[in-house]
């Protein structure tokens, strides 16, 4: 495979190029006119074709990753976040690449007309230059869904993690949905570093809200209590439902050091009275 | 690999498992590691560094800042030339010792940090690498 | 380098703060010192402020073990307050959960506890 013609042929036939370009794509399966007007099509096209005919003159055709394709990939990856943002699905910005080989095809078969062997060798060349180059911005798609997913999953976290506090020197922590290992340490973090800052005593560890437990998290919950422990503050886990219970058995998770409660209201009545507090209901004193 | 920093200490006094505790602090608050990550990386350096002191007869720690792609490691390296260790995976079981000490140090440091690997030839030293990566 | 950490005594009890990086010898000089004052004042409680410790190995784990039993043998309680969640967190992680150790969150609440009967 050579691209050795690329550069001359786009020098000589740009202007005609671009034109079949934009023409193609106007018209063929990529075409969104109700995303993108047709002058702003033109200058993208005229603009990656610019980039595209500089980073081609380095003769490096072959690795897309050398610098003299940097501008070309820079400029891919804006108008693919630009097109992600405008509603174009990733196989249609890729088109956007692929479509340009028709066209810069048609000019190798003519510019070389005499010499169809060469011809076939610049057109695999080219073609599998623009494929690399197509490919690219299904990376670049991809790589913006990856960020958009780790910051919902950060602030998922944030929001997951609340510690509330019950009464003086008692706080609680009701879990809510599935714990995998990186969020338990994260919550149970959360949990220690309040227990310091509001200076309590108990802290109640609800799991009515928890599916599942397995073995990963029921240590992570254990070590919690140790902790917590080592700190100077008791734990009382509360909301085990009767499956939880069940498995917990089964994996021979061992609570016997751990106070549990089967319900919320239970273990803060345990912390009122380990804290030295009363609850009693007033009697109406009829006159 | 690349390796960004690297610093050598030598550990052949009791006050040197302070500095190695201090210099891995600076190296893990630097690198913006989260406190219980610190702290963890702190606890496994100063235990590593008694063994090396004790049982090692003295040897070098050697701290190097790592990147990988876009995540950034802290290995730090325990390096003597003492007798070496027979039964590795004996000597990372917990409540093992074969000194004085709870016999916590090998198994304990391995779950504080990500990656552990410790090499060791009876009679000619033992060489354990810690990394944790954030 | 600090060669011995101060012990503070009040009416019946010993209060340490321990707001140094503490090598190993100074650990032991502590466990020693503090073994000696309680039988020499007759203190029934002993007090260790470590808020400020950002490590505790097994090492300095095994000396405040030490201290709570030998302190124990003494007649005296010890408690150990202030830990950081982070020292906790590792603690834990490493196998140490200090069984024999009473704790508390800070000096006021570990006061209390050393008062009670």
């Amino acid at each position: 495979m050579s691209t050795i013609r690329l550069p001359e042929i786009l020098q000589k036939a740009k202007a005609q190029i671009l034109e079949e370009w934009v023409k193609q794509q106007m018209s063929g399966a990529g075409a969104r006119a109700d995303l993108i007007k047709d002058g702003e099509l033109r200058k993208q096209s005229e603009e990656f074709l610019n980039n595209f005919q500089r980073s081609a003159q380095s003769g490096e055709t072959e690795n897309i990753q050398l610098p003299a394709w940097a501008p070309t990939l820079e400029l891919i990856a804006d108008l693919t976040r630009q097109r992600e943002r405008m509603g174009f699905s990733p196989s249609e910005t890729a088109l956007f690449i692929f479509s340009l080989k028709e066209p810069l095809l048609a000019q190798v078969r003519a510019e070389l007309k005499k010499d169809p062997e060469a011809a076939i060798e610049e057109s695999m060349g080219i073609s599998a230059l623009l494929d690399k180059l197509g490919l690219y911005t299904t990376e670049i798609y991809q790589a913006s869904r990856e960020e958009v997913i780790r910051r919902q999953q950060e602030e998922l976290l944030e929001l997951s993690t609340p510690v509330v506090k019950m009464w003086d020197g008692i706080v609680a922590l009701p879990l809510i949905g599935t714990l995998d290992s990186a969020r338990t340490s994260v919550v149970m973090e959360s949990l220690l570093q309040r227990i310091v800052e509001t200076g309590s005593e108990i802290a109640i560890i609800d799991i009515t809200g928890v599916p599942t437990v397995d073995t990963l998290v029921a240590q992570h919950l254990l070590k919690t209590v140790a902790a917590a422990r080592l700190m100077g503050a008791d734990c009382i886990i509360s909301g085990i439902r009767p499956q939880i219970a069940q498995t917990m058995v089964h994996l021979a998770i061992d609570l016997s050091a751990v106070t549990t409660k089967a319900t919320m209201a239970e273990a803060l009545k345990t912390a009122l009275a380990r804290t030295g507090h009363r609850v009693v209901k007033d009697v109406v004193l009829k006159a | 690999m690349p390796t960004l920093k690297s610093e050598v200490q030598p550990v052949v006094t009791e006050n040197d498992i302070v500095y190695v505790r201090q210099n891995v602090r600076k190296w893990a608050v630097e690198m913006k590691f989260s406190l219980v990550d610190q702290t963890k990386m702190v606890t496994a350096a100063s235990e590593l560094a008694r063994n090396l002191l004790i049982y090692g007869g003295g040897g070098e720690v050697r701290l190097e800042q790592l990147q990988e792609g876009s995540r950034m490691g802290l290995r730090v390296m325990f390096v003597d030339q003492g007798p070496g260790i027979p039964d590795i995976e004996q000597a990372l079981k917990d409540g093992f010792t074969s000194g004085k000490g709870m016999g916590l140090g090998l198994g304990g440091a391995k779950r504080l940090v990500t990656d552990f690997d410790i090499k060791s030839i009876v009679g000619q030293g033992t060489s354990i690498t810690t990394t944790k990566w954030r | 380098m600090q060669d011995r950490i101060p012990i503070l005594h009040m009416s019946n009890f010993l209060l340490v703060t321990i707001q140094v990086d503490m090598h190993d010898r100074l650990a032991l000089q502590l466990q020693d010192d503090l073994t000696s004052k309680i039988s020499a004042t007759g203190a029934r409680g002993v007090l260790i402020d470590i808020s400020s410790l950002e490590m505790v190995d097994s090492f300095i784990g095994r000396v405040l073990g030490n201290i709570s039993s030998m302190s124990r043998v003494l007649d005296a309680k010890t408690v150990v307050v202030g830990m950081q969640p982070a020292v906790a967190i590792t603690l834990v992680e490493l196998g140490l959960s200090l069984p024999g150790i009473l704790t508390a969150l800070n000096v006021a609440k570990g006061m209390e506890l050393l008062s009670r009967d």
